[in-house]
Parts: structure tokens; C-alpha cells; sequence
């Protein structure tokens, strides 16, 4: 059984993006999760599906409790790092699929300043016990230090630059100050991005994606049931995850340049029924320039090396071939885990764009992409 | 100055941080079909034997690729930066990371022929390091 048009994004939902909320984790998710549900025209106590985002997503028992909701037949976690929200979407159609649950809230938040900063994360997790015994003792404390060879080598192999990085910074730049709800507001040129700090070569500061404060939540139906629902319908037409070779240390990765979305891609489009040409609206998760530039090429955007060409002049611009994250990203708008990015593609495609929508998108896709090299995308069309 | 993380050993690496506290890098070999693997790991990919025995690996490799730390991610690491961590195809098959010393991290390519060593750390952790090839010194 395929899972292609059988579910869809009834509710979508965020609060206003910043550096320092006064909101702790909790309240943003909840906050997120009632603008969710209330897009979708449902009651919170119709969420009986639950898949919370995130270390610091609070478990499905803290909605079941707050939200009273009398029956919840389905929770799980997705534990893929950026990579969640996109898995959790396949979760949440295979369950409404087989008859488990109706409609399934997804919900995400974060407070920075209360102890989920990125940055330090990955040697407190179990799941990356090789890196933190092998390697962080040697000064490999970031994850940005983890992936920083992964783009070096592309350089070296490939001929891939820094100012094609910076094609990428500018274009969300760009997108983040017109979508409005964005942390970083200033535009950027590439001599900026060339002159900002070095933190891990090849990645200067303005390769390097944002921490920030916010909550992001969706609510998934069946795409029969959507019909009667408020918003307009958009479909989920594929949806698959990846996993890398070496998915605890990207040292041992036979090819460090392929992430775990080269072996989802051609899943999700199959299921679908397109191909990368077709697509008119690109959200892909950017914690790092570099990272668009290869799952570009790992889904077949273009050829592997190809990737730092196909940024240039301008094609991931609104206007652009492929205008990709018309909301800024995880670059300037906000780092909710690409959360941001789900919410995005649906607006896009519910034509709720505003003034960075592109024109008549009717078919587009969200990536992820977490931990050491997870990935997962989901392509969704208007109905 | 504040401290550096230690690397938390465990029943299956503990062989690998007695040998690098004596200078000597060893690697985990299948018992039953002779893979090589690193990190430890409990099972073999190959066989799926948990059969384990560990060879000294040569110590010498190419470059794989290296990242050049400017930030100062943790402040154990205040008074180093800037740092290069390379990663490193052991001749025997398997990737290792290092530290690079005894050259400039601008002078580094894909293949570049190093020989690691051990640094021991004040707070006896073994640093493994990667000299250019035919430089080397132990510092066991
Ligand atoms: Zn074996």
C-alpha cells in the first residue's frame, strides 16, 4: 500500500520568531499546537495522534493533560533530529492510513536559553556515544566541526567555493526579511558573508544557521476527511526518510558527501509520481549552506558536484528556478528543527504565502536532515 | 584554565585506551572473518560475530578531509584555537580523527600522506595526532 494523497496538513501553526522569549518550551509548543488545531477548524480535544518534535518536546501526556483530550490511540517519537517533523509526517499517514487515529498533532518548541542550544547537544545524547568518546575530547565539540570535512572534501573534490555558500545565505536573507516573521532582518552580500568570522573552515559565521526561540506545530487528517476541513487541501504525495551509511560517526562514512536523504529521495518521488523538474517551491533544511547544496544533489536537483553551480545567479531567489525557503529558513528566519520549513511548504501551497508566495506553487517539497546525516522529505501538492 | 572532556571508556573500547596511553593505536579485528572496524563496536557488520581481537594498526594514512576550528566551542580549548582536526584513511581500511601538528593546516590536500601518534594530556587523555608522514615523534 502506498501512502501517496492519503494524508493531508490540515492545521498549521507558529508563534513570532526570536532571540530570548520570555515563553519557556512548553508554552511555545502549546501556543503553536492551539494556533495548529484552531487553523484546522478542529477542537484540541479531537487530536487523538500525538508525535512531539525535539529534546525538549514535551511528551503526548502533557497535551493528553492539558488539552483534555478523552481518548489518544497513537503517540510516538521520531528521533531524527531535523529530520523529525518529516518523519513524523510518514508516521502520522501510515497511522491515519491503517485506521489507527484521526487527526495527528505534531508540535514543536524550543527556548534556547533554557538548555537546548544546538550547539552542545550532540555529546549528551546517546545516540552519539562514538563522537563523543572518540572525538570530542580531541576538540570536535560542535556539530558544525562534525559536517565542516563533509563540505571541505566537496570543495576538494568538486570545486565547490565559499562564495557559492554565500549564494545561499543571501537568498534566504532575502526571502527572511520579506516573509517578515524572521529573526535576522538585515540584508547580506556576499562580501559580508566573505568577511564574516571564520568559526570552522570552511564555514564562516554567515554560513551557520541561528539559534532562536519560537514553536512550530502541524495537524495531519486524512486527505478525504481535509475536504470538509477549513483550509485549502494539500496533499501529501510522498513522504519517505533516510538514514546514512554510518549513521553514528561520520568519520567512519564510506562517502562523506552523501547524506541519508540520497537513499529517501527516490522513495518519496516515486510515491509521488514526480521528478525534481517538476517541483515549483523548495523548502530544504539549511543548518549550514553547505547542506543545501548537497541534498541538492542528493535528490537529484543535479548531478553530485554539480551543486555549488546550480546555486548561482540567482536560481534559489523568489524569481529564481527554485525558489527555496520563501520563509528565510533556518539561516535567518528561525531554527525550529525544519518545522518551519513543513509549515512553509503548506503555506505556500494553500497560496497563503504573502509577499514571499510563488506565483500559482502548486507543487513543492520539505527536507530535513538531523543528527550526523538523517534525512527526510515529504512533497505535497494544492488538491 | 577550565577543563578538557575526558573520554568516557567502556568494556568494549578499553583495550584501545590502554594501548593509546602507551602510545600504540589498535584497532578492533573480527575473530571469525577478520574485518577490520573502527570506532568498537560490539558486532561485526560482516559476520555479525562478537568475537573480538585488536591489531596495531601502522599509523599511517592520507587525508580524508580536516575542518579548522576558529571558534572556541568549548573553553577547555580557549588557548588552542585556531585547531585543525583531520580525518584520516588508515592504510588498514578504517577512517580515524586526529589532531594535525607539525604542519599548517593551509598546506593539507585530499591524500596528503600523515602517520599518527599519541599525545598524552595533562589530565591523562591519549590525543591521537597526525604528523606529515616521515616526521614522526612519540611523545608516549
Ligand atoms: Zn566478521
Amino acid at each position: 500500500m502506498s501512502l501517496k494523497g492519503k494524508g493531508a496538513v490540515t492545521g498549521i501553526g507558529e508563534t513570532d520568531y526570536m532571540r530570548a522569549s520570555p515563553k519557556d518550551a512548553f508554552e511555545l509548543q502549546i501556543e503553536a499546537s492551539l494556533k495548529a488545531i484552531a487553523d484546522a477548524g478542529l477542537s484540541p480535544r479531537d487530536i487523538d495522534g500525538i508525535i512531539p518534535i525535539g529534546i525538549t518536546g514535551a511528551p503526548a501526556e502533557a497535551f493528553v493533560t492539558n488539552f483534555g483530550i478523552p481518548d489518544l490511540r497513537f503517540s510516538a517519537i521520531t528521533p531524527l533530529g531535523g529530520a523529525s517533523g518529516i518523519a513524523a509526517l510518514q508516521a502520522a499517514v501510515a497511522a491515519i492510513s491503517a485506521g489507527i487515529c484521526n487527526h495527528v498533532l505534531i508540535p514543536s518548541g524550543r527556548n534556547v536559553s533554557s538548555g537546548a542550544r544546538a550547539g552542545v547537544r550532540i555529546h549528551q545524547m546517546p545516540q552519539f556515544h562514538l563522537v563523543t568518546e572518540f572525538e570530542y575530547p580531541l576538540g570536535a565539540i560542535s556539530p558544525a566541526q562534525l559536517y565542516a570535512p563533509m563540505a571541505r572534501r566537496h570543495m576538494e573534490l568538486y570545486g565547490t567555493t565559499s562564495r557559492q555558500f554565500a549564494e545561499v545565505a543571501i537568498a534566504m536573507r532575502e526571502h527572511a526579511i520579506l516573509h517578515g516573521n524572521a529573526v535576522m532582518k538585515k540584508p547580506i552580500t556576499v562580501e559580508d558573508h566573505q568577511n564574516s568570522r571564520m568559526i570552522t573552515d570552511p564555514f564562516r559565521l554567515l554560513d551557520c544557521s541561528l539559534e532562536s526561540d519560537g514553536g512550530a506545530a502541524l495537524v495531519v487528517s486524512a486527505a478525504e476527511r481535509a475536504r470538509d476541513m477549513r483550509q485549502p487541501v494539500v496533499e501529501i504525495l510522498g513522504v519517505a526518510e533516510g538514514h546514512p551509511d554510518s549513521p553514528s560517526s561520520i568519520t567512519q562514512r564510506p562517502d562523506i558527501t552523501r547524506l541519508g536523504i540520497a537513499k529517501a529521495a527516490p522513495k518519496a518521488f516515486g510515491m509521488a509520481g514526480v521528478t525534481p523538474e517538476d517541483i515549483q517551491v523548495a523548502e530544504i533544511y539549511d543548518c549550514f549552506t553547505y547542506i543545501v547544496i548537497c541534498q541538492l544533489e542528493d535528490m537529484g536537483f543535479c548531478k553530485k558536484g554539480e551543486g555549488g553551480a546550480f546555486v548561482e545567479g540567482g536560481r534559489l531567489r523568489l524569481g529564481g528556478a527554485l525558489p527555496t525557503n520563501t520563509h528565510g529558513g533556518l539561516l535567518s528566519q528561525a531554527h525550529m528543527l525544519g518545522m518551519n520549513h513543513i509549515v512553509e511548504l503548506v503555506r505556500q501551497l494553500r497560496g497563503q504565502g504573502g509577499r514571499t508566495q510563488v506565483a500559482d506553487a502548486r507543487l513543492g517539497l520539505a527536507t530535513g536532515y538531523g543528527d550526523l546525516g538523517d534525512g527526510a522529505l515529504t512533497i505535497m501538492a494544492r488538491a | 584554565m577550565a577543563a578538557k572532556p575526558e573520554p568516557h571508556e567502556t568494556e568494549l573500547s578499553r583495550p584501545y585506551w590502554d594501548a593509546a596511553r602507551k602510545g600504540v593505536l589498535l584497532i578492533q579485528k573480527c575473530a571469525n572473518c577478520g574485518k577490520l572496524r573502527h570506532y568498537p563496536q560490539l558486532v561485526c557488520d560482516r559476520c555479525h560475530s562478537l568475537g573480538v581481537e585488536w591489531v596495531e594498526a601502522s599509523g599511517k594514512g592520507e587525508v580524508h578531509s580536516w575542518t579548522v576550528a576558529h571558534h572556541v566551542f568549548h573553553p577547555g580549548f580557549a588557548g588552542e584555537v585556531p585547531y585543525a582536526l583531520v580525518t584520516v584513511d588508515l592504510a588498514e581500511g578504517v577512517r580515524a580523527l586526529g589532531r594535525l601538528e607539525g604542519m599548517e593546516a593551509g598546506a593539507l590536500r585530499l591524500g596528503f600522506p600523515v602517520e599518527a601518534g599519541f599525545h598524552v594530556e595533562e589530565n591523562g587523555t591519549p590525543v591521537l595526532r597526525f604528523r606529515p608522514a616521515g616526521t614522526r615523534r612519540n611523545d608516549r
